[in-house]
């Protein structure tokens, strides 16, 4: 009974949600250019389907990178920060600072800079877009680390680095899954937004970028949800991992 | 008899921003092997302080902390620490944060005979049945009772407990001086007892040194010899009383509200 609501509560939104925007669309007579409507969409999908495919994979596994790197990089950071008062005070106005620059700026900057290198362009800006959560998340949770949770430990001997695995990197983990959740849609974003400005790019970005040249309107509908798709699926990829390692952290609810 | 513990002219100052704050002034404690030593002093006179000292977390900037005949330069195995705050990890079963300890002191058991050890343990403070929940799943005085299995597990000579009753209200208190005195009674170890609760100093320590206020000193030591002292009642004796009498007094002292009276 629990499953079952669990799957078809969200199912209902989205049809819900289908039926709200086919019903829009038809209300105010809207043309194709100005809103496509769902029905239009399948036509779209069944064209372009292999597009979709391959593009949407490109998509998926350069988000995917930039993410990984993203949280290689941002965790090595918040420890830095986190263990460190003297780093923190030195790189927090710097990270702040950079995470302030609109990245939409700095991509066609690094699009010229490497220009060509497709994957590897929309992987660092996919990067570069989402560390920034996972540092700061990182950082607090390192630095507010109760002593007597360390003093436990160094009281028996126990390493610097026993104490960050066995207490420190477990309890930030939480705070870690949070900024986790945010980065992957900031991920997402980055990697269209590369894809969208690249002059022959890659993946659902410039499926998109056709459709808008080819004034193919149900096409780039057809992107926007397929890119809201693999956002959901990657999102609750998320959740899943935080069930599995940090599950602890969630309360019954009474 | 020769003294576990020996604290011999310990001088301690934090490092603050506005200069140094004397802590602890030529501090002399000794306990012997087997005792229990409660320390008694005014709110943020350095009691804490001296905790981490003798676990060799802090080193002191004067006079010198002596375990087993050892002189006490960086922290060690062989001391179990208990605090106000349990701190369990949330992510562990009970069982498995008791076992903690093991996982990081070098020891030669086996799998199986660290749980053992752990579950005796439970069970002796009365938590049997409770090891595979959560912490968060444990009332207050439950999760102290896990604490104090994890800071005893790994058979530690000396354990210190920085007022680890002190957020747990009247009976739940009582009832874990009782457990207290059980696993005294199974386990040998030399404690020290920081506490604000006088009754319980009395109820559980040897001896009750009182600190004066920071920086702190030896101000008075009180020698607790209850005949018959597991049973709560014993706390309700005329004898009891007056030492009570005399620890409050020394106290007021220690706080700067009252003159010392020759006795
Ligand atoms: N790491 C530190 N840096 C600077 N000052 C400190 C530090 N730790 C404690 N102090 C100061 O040293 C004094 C003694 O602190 P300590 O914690 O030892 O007192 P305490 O006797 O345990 O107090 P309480 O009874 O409230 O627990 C206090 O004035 C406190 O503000
Ligand atoms: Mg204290």
């Amino acid at each position: 009974m629990k499953h079952w609501k669990k799957v078809a509560t969200p199912t209902f939104a989205i049809i819900a949600f289908l039926a709200f925007w086919e019903f829009i669309v038809w209300f105010n007579h809207w043309p194709n250019y100005k809103m496509a409507s769902p029905s239009d969409l399948i036509p779209a999908y069944a064209k372009y389907w292999n597009l979709f495919l391959i593009y949407g994979w490109q998509t998926l596994w350069r988000t995917v990178v930039g993410l990984i790197v993203a949280v290689i990089f941002g965790t090595l950071i918040g420890m830095v920060m986190g263990f460190s008062r003297t780093m923190r005070d030195a790189l927090y106005p710097l990270l702040v600072g950079f995470n302030a620059i609109p990245k939409a700026t700095v991509v066609p900057v690094i699009a010229l800079i490497f220009i060509g290198q497709h994957d590897f362009n929309t992987i660092l800006i996919a990067f570069m877009i989402s560390f920034f959560p996972i540092s700061v998340a990182v950082s607090i949770g390192l630095s507010t680390l109760e002593p007597e949770y360390r003093d436990i430990l160094r009281s028996l001997g126990a390493s610097k680095w026993t104490i960050f695995w066995k207490i420190a990197l477990p309890k930030t983990l939480p705070e870690f899954f949070g900024a986790l959740k945010v980065s992957v849609t900031l991920a997402f974003i980055g990697t269209n937004l590369m894809e969208i400005v690249e002059p022959h790019g890659r993946g659902l970005g410039h499926l998109f970028d056709s459709g808008k040249i080819n004034a193919d309107y149900p096409l780039m509908f057809a992107v926007l949800i397929a890119l809201a798709f693999l956002g959901i699926v990657l999102y609750y990829i998320v959740v899943a991992l935080e069930k599995i390692f940090a599950g602890w952290a969630e309360r019954p609810q009474g | 008899m020769t003294n576990l513990i020996d604290i011999k002219g310990v001088t301690h100052a934090y490092k603050t921003e506005n200069g140094p704050l004397p802590v602890l002034e030529n501090l002399n404690i000794s306990v012997p092997e087997g005792d229990f030593c409660a320390v008694v002093g005014p709110s943020g006179c350095g009691k804490s302080t001296l905790t981490r000292l003798i676990a060799g977390l802090i080193k002191p900037d004067e006079g010198e902390v002596w375990l087993h005949g050892e002189r006490v330069t960086s922290p060690r195995s062989t001391v179990g620490m208990a605090f106000q705050n349990p701190v369990l990890l949330e992510w562990r079963t009970i069982l498995d944060n008791v076992l903690l300890p093991l996982e990081i002191v070098p020891n030669s058991m086996s799998k199986r005979q660290k749980q053992d050890r752990a579950r005796d343990l439970l069970a002796l403070v009365g938590l049997d049945g409770f090891e595979d929940k959560r912490p968060s799943e444990l009332s207050g005085g439950m999760r102290q009772r896990a604490s104090l299995c994890r800071s005893i597990v790994h058979k530690p000579d000396v354990l210190i407990m920085d007022e680890p009753f002190g957020a747990l209200d009247a009976f739940t208190r009582e009832d874990l001086w009782q457990t207290m005195h059980r696993l005294r009674a199974e386990e040998p170890f030399t404690g020290v007892l920081i506490t604000h609760d006088l009754r319980e100093s009395v109820y559980l320590a040897d001896e009750v040194i009182v600190l004066s206020g920071r920086p702190a000193t030896t101000q008075h030591v009180e020698n607790v010899k209850l005949s018959g002292r597991t049973d709560l009642e014993v706390i309700y004796t005329q004898e009891a009383t007056d030492i009570l009498h005399r620890l409050r007094h020394q106290i007021e002292v220690a706080q700067g509200r009252a003159e010392v009276v020759a006795q």
